[in-house]
């Protein structure tokens, strides 16, 4: 396997975009989620993307070849609430390893029958950690501040099964992506270094945070270079922003990061933001045209997109940003 | 700004990233060789606070974060926090305490240290705090299995740590030890556990020296020299301590104390210390140390002679005697010119200004110039340290009465001088600003002291009073021509005003900035409300500090526009996620809540019947016996000095500033009270009531006017709480202590009025007169305080005599302030019932404006300003609660009870109303 380190030196990848985005444009029903072995669940199901990777994995393959042709280098497992925290909606807790590695093998073959045909441009699979549903440095309940609806413990529990799942299925980097807490972060990565320790293995770690207002914080209050600083403690490959701004509200930020780490820097915003309909209407030269901005700066090593976005939006943003280097990259002492 | 290191390109404009200590709670903390020196409160630490273990150990976890807010406004940039008491579960509390301080901005900005003996507090600790923290401590005292584990651990939870020099045989106590003991942990961690050197902290231990025994000599002198070795040997470690340990020996001497701290920190962090504990009350400037005692401190901190110890002893005894007298200084006067006007207005002393300011003027070419030059010289001054906080609110507003005095002096010859020179014109100043308290309110002192600083940096203010209507806020507006338009409130209805006032400038076409301020304004509402009514820039300003900042960027030729921009996109985005956020809560039908009440056990609950029912007036009380009721606090809150009374006026950063401004309080009050300046009125009546219709509180009363009891009806009409809470949770409104008619028992309730206000009016004025805006705002900040504390003079005299429910009640004025006996006293207006219209009921049934003379302006704000009205149940179930948020239906329930337009209702319920 080539080292994806080294190909970092020499271009920008590319990350996939959304794939939520893809699956609305197969309008599945409740019984399309169900399938015929979750045909006499007791609880609704539609809603549940993930697990559409057991009951339509040809949908999720899909998907992914869709972006790998049009130019994505990464794609992420469709695993964004792959934990026994977010699947607890649907009682789905029990099979919260079954979905993440049969994710993982999903993604992985397709990559490999891509890296077969272009082996001058391996495709990488990032499992994808999302932030689960609940906070573990903010209280639910503005009546008691001190409350905590998680413990770290039982975030970094259910990540470590997760972590444990993914690679297994055959992810080759792990993403820990749109962190609203540093804290929920702070126990994924925790779980990664005691799975890293246990199977004596190293494993690139890419983190994105979420920035959700023009005030440059997270959700959890921090401002970009306090979140940068919270999560710098264990080797990562790379640190970045995604989700809810738009291309062009995540430059500031992105310069923050950029003049203050030696790790790889990724960004995958949104198409936009969304309009009064919740709809994301960026279309992909617009959005190509904001990432522009990126480049001639050289803020990033890896851009792809968030919510909204669609293969074709990707395809911009390839073609983009082959014309340009990436960001300079210093290896890390 | 870092220098880039060699093998790093410098084609952008990246810092040379590693290598420094870098810390963060919501913000970041950065220690490079510029930050000198990092200061760590620990006042939250029980086991040097004994004020913070008494609050710890009584679980008042809302003080407890007062004192932690406290050091990070006194300029902690690092909070230790400590729970290891044998008294406390250590564990439970740490978490607690970290938890209520993660959901408070103000405090979780900085970086916390997590200080804890025990593995199990500091590991419960990490769990909790998103931020990179600091570990205080872990050694090698146990060996180094123990060392390694838990630095693995600290490194995964992503912290920092604080290595005691302690190994398993003891404590490193010299300088050797202490280069053994810190090599050997660096080499460890950084070797074997891989810990990133930058993050370590090495405490050499600084133990007292002049004890008088002889193997304490070196421990300073060895302290400094380890602590070079370690910067110097240990690459990109980091070097702390406790100071205060140091001058252990002359505790009760403070100037031994304070001289013996600067000096040790001085060759300290010379030699690479570069965090520590620092009581900032207890340290002298170094290069203020009178020679002589510097000499004797720095003979026993380096161990420069045999007879160090006994030379400072001896001394000391003379430092003590000197310490304590303090006479006025006086050379100051001999100083240049400008620096006595700059030290006059710095100091707020306005004895010799007027002096100085005609000296200026005979040596300036024209008047003008003295203000221009020498008044803003200083003025800049004084304008730069309140802005980087050395300053405070008080002073600021002493240093503008000397400038009034001033300009005042050089008004003639100003005027003198246009008649010569007619064509030269106005000078402009920085820009003209109008201030004004909306239609209906009568509160003015925070719009006071912000109209004092803005003038004092060289704004001209326009200001148009109190109760101001919007046609005259516009017409003066346009008539100065003014640059920024400041309106302030303090009660709900003025949020309306403002509301309106906006819409009216938008449809008049203005595009002057509109800066809200006020107690009852907030960002949010600016934001949601008032900002979308009008296109020109809306800023909310909390302060009068930020006043300063805000017009300056709002009026600044060259960045004016990309501000107003900015914070027309900054609202734009608030107001967006704030409606969004809002729209999660969940709400109850009101028939719901109110099967949700709070029950009271009717059959089995002590109703007192008043040993008086009927109205009383209380014509004119003498002051003097409000005094001991009065809670200062919210004084010194008035005055921008946050903090409880009284470990206020011994606070390390603001104490004396608040000990100055109570000395004076203190004067202007035995003056009101001696010369009985202002009067205090009142009017009270105790009822036969009951709750009808779940939510109604039907009394019966008789007016004073009545010469036989007529035994009229009167409703009061509360509110009920409707936001969904937690199971098992009641949803409150006043009339649920009240006993409902169907019970069968006759229930009482009270009301009443009271006043001090009465005469504040004039003393203001005649201050004003005399260019004492300080003095002024005082009076007005007085009285308020008075009314408040008339207020709980008479709820005792109602609960002990007049109703005599709790005739045996013996408490102390510190639980009449804590608020800890039976029964309440809400007023409308206020969270429990902010429905200004029951005042009209109050007014009704007691008939307050024909007895006592308070009135009510149209948006039903009480005047005079310093009064306080409200309701009495005595109930001992009874309890403050804050109603928050309703819906329509109760809105348009309650409009139909009181036989109002829907409108009406909705206009004046509006702030409580939730956004659907």
């Amino acid at each position: 396997m080539v080292n994806i380190k080294d190909i970092l030196q020499k271009r920008i990848l590319v990350l996939d975009g959304a794939m939520g985005t893809m699956l609305q444009r197969y309008k599945f029903q409740e019984e399309d989620f169900r399938g015929e072995r979750f045909a006499a669940w007791k609880h609704p199901l539609q809603g549940n993307n993930d697990l559409l990777s057991l009951t339509q994995p040809e949908a999720i393959a899909e998907v992914h070849r869709k972006y790998f042709a049009a130019g994505a280098d990464i794609v992420e497992t469709n695993t964004f609430s792959g934990t026994t925290i977010a699947m607890a909606d649907y009682h789905m807790e029990d099979l919260v390893y079954e979905l993440n590695y049969e994710s993982a093998k999903i993604a992985k073959k397709v990559a490999n029958e891509f890296t077969a045909k272009e082996p001058n441009k391996p495709r990488f699979v990032a499992g994808s950690i999302g932030p689960t549903n609940k906070t573990a440095s903010m209280s639910p309940d503005v009546n008691d501040p001190g409350f905590r609806a998680v413990s770290f413990d039982e975030l970094r529990i259910a990540y470590k099964q997760q972590v444990e799942a993914l690679l297994d299925g055959g992810a080759d980097i792990l993403l820990v992506e749109t962190i609203f807490d540093t804290l929920n972060a702070k126990a994924a990565l925790f779980a990664i270094e005691e799975v890293k320790e246990e199977r004596n293995i190293d494993v690139p770690i890419m983190v994105s945070g979420t920035i959700t207002d023009a005030s440059g914080r997270t959700l959890s209050g921090q401002t970009a270079e306090a979140f940068l600083i919270s999560i710098s403690h264990i080797p990562i490959l790379s640190v970045g922003f995604n989700c809810a701004l738009g291309a062009n509200q995540l430059v500031p930020h992105l310069e923050v990061l950029s003049s203050r780490t030696e790790h790889a820097i990724s960004a995958h915003p949104n198409a936009g933001l969304p309009n009064a309909f919740g709809e994301y209407d960026e279309s992909p030269e617009q959005m190509a045209a904001q990432i522009k901005e990126y480049v001639e700066k050289g803020l990033v090593n890896i851009v792809g997109g968030c919510c909204g976005t669609t293969p074709e939006h990707i395809r911009a943003i390839a073609e983009l940003v082959k014309k340009y280097d990436p960001r300079e990259l210093t290896v890390v002492g | 700004m870092t220098q880039g290191n060699s093998h790093i390109p410098t084609t952008d404009n990246r810092q040379r990233t590693t290598r420094y200590l870098k810390l963060s709670g919501l913000e970041p903390l950065v220690v490079t060789p510029e930050t000198n020196f990092i200061n760590v409160g620990e006042r939250t630490n029980v086991a040097g606070s004994k004020k913070f273990l008494r609050l710890i150990k009584e679980e008042k976890f809302e003080e407890a974060l007062d004192v932690a807010r406290h050091q990070v406004e006194g300029g902690a940039q690092i909070i230790d926090i400590n729970m290891d008491d044998g008294l406390i579960d250590g564990k439970k509390a740490m978490v607690k305490f970290l938890n209520l301080v993660i959901a408070e901005p103000d405090i979780a900005r900085v970086p916390i240290m997590i200080d804890s003996s025990k593995w199990d507090i500091i590991e419960a600790g990490l769990q909790v705090v998103q931020g990179k923290c600091v570990v205080n401590s872990i050694s090698l005292k146990e060996g180094k299995e123990e060392f390694v584990h838990h630095a693995k651990l600290i490194r995964r939870y992503g912290a920092a740590v604080i290595v005691m020099a302690f190994d398993e045989v003891g404590q490193a106590d010299n300088y050797d030890r202490r280069i053994e003991i810190s090599k050997r942990s660096y080499d460890i961690l950084v070797n074997e556990v891989g810990f990133a050197p930058e993050d370590i902290i090495f405490d050499l231990n600084i133990f007292p020296v002049a004890t008088g025994m002889d193997e304490h000599k070196r421990n300073a002198l060895d302290f400094i020299q380890a602590t070079k070795w370690v910067r110097e040997n240990l690459p990109h470690c980091s070097v702390s301590g406790g100071v205060s340990n140091v001058s252990f020996s002359f505790r009760g001497n403070n100037p031994v104390r304070e001289a013996m701290h600067s000096a040790f920190l001085y060759h300290a962090i010379q030699a690479g210390m570069n965090m520590g504990i620092v009581n900032p009350a207890l340290l002298e400037i170094y290069d203020d140390i009178p020679k002589d005692l510097l000499e004797h401190v720095e003979d026993v901190i380096l161990n420069r002679r045999d007879d160090a110890t006994e030379r400072l002893l001896d001394f000391a005894e003379s430092v003590v005697g000197t310490a304590k007298e303090s006479k006025v200084d006086l050379s100051w006067r001999e100083e240049p010119l400008q620096n006595r006007i700059t030290r006059a207005l710095v100091k707020g002393i306005d004895q010799y200004i007027v002096e100085d300011i005609e000296e200026a003027r005979q040596a300036a070419d024209k008047p003008i110039e003295v203000i221009e030059g020498n008044l803003m010289t200083g003025m800049n001054v004084v304008g730069d340290l309140f802005g980087s906080g050395k300053m405070f609110l008080p002073q600021v507003v002493k240093s503008a009465r000397v400038m009034k005095k001033a300009v005042a002096h050089l008004l003639p010859y100003i005027e003198e001088e246009k008649l010569k020179n007619p064509q030269e014109g106005d000078t402009k100043g920085n820009g003209k600003i109008l201030m004004a308290t909306v239609k209906g309110d009568v509160h003015d002192i925070g719009k006071n002291i912000v109209s004092v600083v803005l003038a004092c940096n060289n704004y001209e203010i326009v200001d148009l009073g109190v109760m101001v209507p919007p046609e005259k806020i516009i017409n003066a507006a346009i008539e100065h021509n003014v640059d920024v338009i400041g309106l302030s409130g303090l009660i709900t209805p003025s949020l309306d005003e403002m509301v309106f006032l906006a819409k009216e400038m938008q449809r008049q076409n203005f595009k002057v900035p509109l800066l809200i301020g006020g107690a009852t304004t907030s960002k949010a509402h600016t934001a949601v409300k008032i900002d979308p009514q009008y296109n020109s820039a809306v800023v909310y300003v909390n302060d009068a500090s930020r006043a300063v900042t805000v017009v300056g960027d709002l009026l600044k030729n060259e960045s004016s526009e990309a501000y107003k921009s900015g914070i027309k996109l900054d609202y734009d985005e608030f107001r967006d996620k704030f409606l969004k956020r809002t729209k999660k809560k969940e709400y109850k039908t009101i028939e719901k809540a109110r099967e949700n009440k709070f029950k009271i056990d009717w059959d089995t609950a002590a109703i007192v019947k008043p040993n008086k029912l009927g109205i009383q007036v209380i014509e004119d009380l003498e002051l003097e016996k409000l005094i001991d009721f009065i809670d200062w606090s919210p004084f010194f809150r008035s005055w921008d000095l946050h903090g409880k009374y009284p470990d206020i006026l011994t606070d390390d950063v603001i104490g004396e500033q608040a000990r100055e401004l109570f000395a004076d309080a203190q004067e202007m009050l035995n003056g009101i009270v001696g010369e009985k300046q202002l009067r205090a009125k009142a009017i009270f009546g105790l009822f036969s009531a009951n709750t009808i219709n779940d939510d109604d509180i039907e009394v019966t009363y008789s007016p004073l006017s009545a010469e036989v009891p007529t035994g009229q009806k009167g409703v009061f009409r509360t509110l009920r709480q409707q936001l969904k809470r937690r199971e098992g949770i009641a949803d409150f409104a006043l009339a649920d202590f009240i006993a409902p008619k169907e019970s069968g028992k006759q229930d009482y309730i009270g009301c009443f009025c009271v006043s001090t206000g009465f005469g504040t009016a004039e003393l203001a004025a005649e201050y004003e007169k005399n260019l004492d805006d300080y003095s002024s705002i005082m009076v007005k900040a007085l009285a308020d305080r008075l009314a408040e504390a008339f207020a709980e003079y008479l709820h005792k005299e109602v609960r002990m005599k007049h109703w005599g429910y709790s005739a045996d009640e013996g408490l102390s004025n510190a639980e009449l302030i804590n608020e800890s006996y039976k029964g309440i006293r809400p007023a409308p207006g206020y969270p429990a019932c902010p429905d200004h219209l029951e005042k009209l009921t109050i007014w009704d049934i007691l008939q307050v404006e024909e007895n006592i003379g308070v009135q009510l302006t149209e948006s039903l704000a009480m005047w005079p300003a310093a009064s306080v009205s409200g309701y009495y149940f005595g109930n001992p179930e009874a309890r403050y609660f804050g109603l928050g948020k309703i819906k329509e239906d109760q809105v348009t329930d309650f409009a139909n009870r009181k036989g109002i337009a829907l409108e009406k209702a909705a206009k004046w319920l509006a702030p409580n109303i939730a956004d659907d």
